[in-house]
């Protein structure tokens, strides 16, 4: 029967088409890393780094552990990085200052770029008073001098992880918001989505199932470098006695405490450093390589 | 009294494209002489742009480039220098393109544009420079041209674009002139401009030119002689009028046909070609424009075809004589009239 | 082809404000600038001009895809002007439009099922499977496998995604389809096929086209009225046949003049009649008749007012102050 011929000949294809999609862009992803090694070697280390804090607790590690007698040591067999300022094992406070530098940067990042993209998609594609008001919320928020209102924000929360999250993610959306507001801009006129908004096709329908695929590129780039800025920014509020409540420490703190030792124990600023750069560094190839997966292949200028 | 400026025998392009190879020009002929104009016609994937860069040298890394000999102007571009053929595209032979505003930097002057080619390939004073650049914007016919020595390309129309872009290939009066769908882009009365400027300079500077197109119409108007190209390989060359009025191979019969004909009051039905151009990653081995033949048979996908000699001037890449097309085109009773 | 008028077009004007910096309206663009005509049904009719005459404008504002700043357009009799919403919808699904870019036509994360279905889900009140039986139905009348339902657009030809486009108009059974140049995109040997397609199915389906475009020997081949634009207002309209033998309007002559010929022999021996020059700007339209900067027949009395169309020959319109009493040219 014709009906059933059609369904089955749909589900076949379906199947067929979905692999073809999926090894395209396994594919594209696999030859872009061949042809960057620094992507490789920077993703792998970053595996290393998430395992490592995901599994810190299981470790036997003691970041915690005062021992002023051996404050300040270089590298010895017992600590393999040495002991801070109060003579903890270095090694451990680093593992989990990552934990928490990690935390913070995901999910703040997920905080900001949430209010970000929707903002943004609203603001670009309704246009008109709507996209007004909210430009001008974003203006007046981006004006405000940063470290203003999150101190008086933070007045009204108790100190700890979870504020960090929410002051960071309530105040850094606004460059997400602009960014996707303007690709979203230049989204908004391409022929399909004029036809789909001709068609009747809702505004909620439209920015979801086709601005934001089309805009996926761009947010996926913003995401990434928004998740660098969480856990540089976090490390600044943790210096100015708004963020972490010590014995607790992430990367960021641990790199500003260690400037009043940099002449004697250089390798306490050296190692959190370079922990950052490596994973700032590798999720940006990482969401290079998200990007690559997402796009769907368009050859331009191709004719006939 | 015209002599070979351009010959080209056997080209054969190929790009590395990740795992695969794509044969984009595979064993080209084409010769062009002194103020002759030949048009290379095809539709895309046919390699007609690809074929005109591999003789400017400005594909990128991933092109291997071998023939059996590529001779410009009595020198044998094969055996050339990197610095050398640096030196002689630009000085005689320039390329434009279809888009100008993606040839010219937005933020740089018109007369800086010009200077700097002029200053690259003449050693010449800026004044100097700045004189001729003058001189080869009138001579394209744009008005004012001092001042407009100091506009940005974006205060420049397309078809004004498209003559600034041939001035800044004529200021070193190359030889020859590779235009590669210089019109696509502009408009009908634009484009009339634009080609009766192309013939003026034939006819003023004895300048050779080959332009590359998939108009028919322009063709008609400009070429001399005309190579039509499909899936890496030339099909028919032979003077315009032996190709318009004695189409010797299927293709360009074809074509002719899927064109609207401008003197029959051009309202028939259009007679399609079946099918889609032919994947150049793996080619078949024979004649590439078989699958969508109306005449092909076995031979002609088993083996490339030879080809046909008619006249002096005109050949064809077919496994069948024109006299057999058109005694298998009055048995079909099919194809259209001719 | 019967004479009953499908659309109207009453003293139709698209203007564009130019906003500076601060957002204040600077200047206007008047992309259509008083704009009357009708469009028969069962008829093709042509709308040619060059980049920036507002055809493209014209066609998406008679569709209401855009609002008209100014005028009236009628449809079936019923004036469309001012609907809105549910009453809206339904006149757009009687009046359909098909893209000039194959690229962008089509949303490139979207497979063809969805593309398909996304307009039949809004105007129809399909099931999921009748919807399906009859997607793969419409892409059979375009010339496409069913097993293309399942692959999206960047596995297609551009050909191919025009067939997609026009399948995707076609679903919704129009009465009037808008093609906004659907073959410049394409190659020559693809662009026969897809012609004879949108031919075939106009024959089939009893369609109405306004067939815009720049490609003037095409234009010739599938029309059977044609309209020629300049900056905004309609210069000249004919029967297609009389359009081509006798233009009346010097930009008319112009343009056919300019018409490449693909034919060797006429190429040789046609006589050009060039227009100067470059088009003025939207912004800053001639006063009076807005060719007379490129005109070579103007003469002061051209810059005084703006001529209208008027019926020259049955059937033939001209908008030019040629043949009256100050112009005996």
């Amino acid at each position: 029967m014709a009906k059933q011929v059609t369904a089955q000949t749909i589900r076949t294809a379906k199947e067929q088409s979905l692999q073809n999609a999926r090894r395209r862009r396994i594919e594209n992803v696999s030859s872009a890393l061949r042809r960057d090694k620094l992507a490789i070697v920077s993703i792998v280390l970053l595996l290393v780094i998430i395992v490592v804090s995901l599994l810190a607790p299981l470790l036997p590690l003691h970041p915690n552990a005062n021992d002023v007698a051996n404050m300040l040591s270089g590298p010895t067999k017992e600590h393999i990085l040495g002991t801070d300022e109060l003579g903890r094992d270095y090694l451990a406070r680093v593992i989990y200052g990552g934990r928490v530098s990690l935390l913070v940067g995901f999910l703040a990042m997920l905080a900001s770029c949430f209010i970000g993209i929707l903002v943004g998609t609203v603001a670009g594609f309704m246009g008109g008073i709507v996209d007004a008001v909210l430009m001008r919320i974003v203006d007046v928020l981006s004006s405000i001098p940063w470290l203003i209102l999150v101190t008086v924000v933070s007045l009204f929360l108790s100190r700890g992880i979870r504020s960090i999250i929410l002051v960071i993610g309530l105040f850094t959306w606004m460059s997400t918001a602009r960014l996707v507001r303007a690709e979203t801009l230049s989204i908004k006129e391409r022929d399909f989505i004029q036809y789909a908004k001709f068609n009747g096709v809702s505004t909620w329908k439209n920015i979801f199932f086709h601005v934001i695929p089309s805009a996926l590129p761009t947010i996926i780039i913003v995401a990434t470098t928004s998740m660098a800025d969480a856990i540089m920014t976090e490390s600044a509020l943790s210096f100015l006695g708004l963020g972490l409540v010590p014995p607790n420490s992430s990367w960021g703190s641990l790199l500003q405490r260690a400037q009043s030792h940099l002449s004697s124990s250089i390798h306490m600023a050296i190692v959190p450093g370079v922990l950052i750069i490596i994973t700032v560094f590798a999720f940006n190839k990482l969401g290079n390589l998200l990007r690559i997966y997402v796009e769907p292949r368009i050859s331009d200028g191709e004719k006939g | 009294m015209s002599e070979r400026l351009l010959t080209l025998r056997d080209l054969h392009t190929t790009f590395a494209l990740h795992r695969d190879r794509v044969e984009a020009v595979r064993g080209v002929d084409l010769h062009v002489d002194s103020g002759e104009i030949l048009a290379v016609v095809g539709e895309s994937g046919s390699g007609k742009s690809v074929t005109m860069k591999s003789v400017m040298g400005i594909l990128p890394e991933n092109a291997q480039v071998s023939a059996e000999e590529m001779r410009f102007d009595g020198r044998d571009l094969l055996t050339l220098g990197e610095e050398e053929r640096r030196k002689m595209r630009g000085r005689e032979m320039a390329m434009i393109f279809q888009d100008p505003m993606t040839a010219l930097n937005p933020v740089k002057r018109i007369g800086a544009h010009m200077t700097e080619v002029i200053v690259r390939h003449k050693r010449v004073s800026g004044d100097e420079a700045r004189r001729l650049a003058v001189a080869a914007l009138g001579k394209v016919g744009i008005p004012s041209p001092e001042d407009r020595m100091r506009q940005y390309p974006h205060e420049f129309s397309g078809g004004m674009r498209q003559r600034v872009m041939i001035a800044m290939a004529l200021c070193c009066s190359p030889k020859l002139l590779i235009a590669d769908e210089p019109t696509t882009a502009l408009d009908v009365t634009i484009q009339a401009q634009i080609l009766e400027l192309l013939k003026e300079l034939r006819e003023k500077e004895g300048m050779s030119i080959i332009l590359i197109t998939h108009d028919l119409g322009v063709v008609a108007s400009l070429a001399d002689r005309i190579s039509v190209m499909y899936g890496g390989r030339i099909m028919e060359d032979g003077l315009v009028d032996e190709i318009f009025y004695h189409p010797c191979h299927p293709y360009t019969r074809a074509l002719l046909r899927a064109i609207p004909k401008p003197s029959a009051g051009g309202r028939e039905r259009l007679v399609a070609i079946p099918g889609m151009a032919p994947s150049l990653l793996n080619p078949p081995p024979g004649c590439p424009f078989q699958a969508r033949c109306g005449f092909s048979c076995e031979k002609c996908g088993a083996e490339m075809p030879a080809f046909r000699q008619y006249g002096a001037t005109q050949q064809a890449m077919c496994v069948f004589s024109d006299a057999e097309l058109d005694q298998m085109n009055e048995r079909k009773g099919a194809v259209g009239r001719e | 082809m019967s004479d009953s008028i499908l659309l109207q077009a009453q003293d139709l004007q698209k203007h564009f404000p130019v906003k500076n910096f601060f957002g204040a309206v600077t200047n206007v663009v008047k992309a259509v600038d008083g704009v009357s005509f009708d469009i028969r049904r069962g008829e093709t009719f042509g709308l040619v001009g060059e980049s920036g005459c507002g055809k493209s404008t014209l066609g998406r504002t008679l569709i209401r895809m855009w609002d008209p700043t100014g005028g009236r357009i009628v449809f079936n009799g019923e004036d469309i002007t001012d609907l809105k919403g549910r009453e809206l919808l339904d006149i757009h699904r009687k009046m359909q439009i098909i893209f000039q870019d194959p690229y962008t036509a089509l949303d490139p994360h979207q497979n063809v099922q969805e593309i398909l279905s996304e307009p039949l889900k809004v105007h129809t009140r399909m099931s999921p499977a009748e919807m399906d039986d009859y997607i793969v139905e419409m892409l059979g009348k375009v010339g496409l496998e069913p097993d293309a339902l399942c692959k999206y657009a960047y596995e297609f030809s551009g050909g191919q995604r025009q067939r997609i486009g026009i399948a995707r108009a076609l679903a919704v059974k129009p009465e009037f389809i808008m093609c906004d140049e659907p073959i410049s995109a394409l190659d020559v040997s693809i662009q026969a096929q897809v012609v004879n397609m949108l031919e075939d199915l106009q024959a089939e389906f009893g369609l109405t086209y306004l067939f815009v475009a720049h490609d003037l020997s095409m234009v010739r081949h599938i029309s059977n009225r044609i309209g020629v634009m300049y900056l905004g207002r309609l210069v000249e309209i004919a029967e297609c046949g009389d359009l081509y033998d006798n233009p009346l309007h010097p930009y008319t002559q112009a343009l056919l003049s300019a018409i490449p010929l693909a034919d060797p022999k006429l190429a040789r021996t046609a006589t050009r009649k060039g227009i100067e020059g470059d088009l003025p700007s939207p912004m800053n339209i001639p006063s009076g008749c807005r060719f007379r900067t490129r005109c070579p027949y103007a003469r002061e009395e051209c810059a005084a007012a703006q001529p209208e169309l008027e019926e020259r020959a049955p059937g033939h319109f001209v908008a030019c102050w040629r043949k009256q009493a100050f112009h005996p040219d």
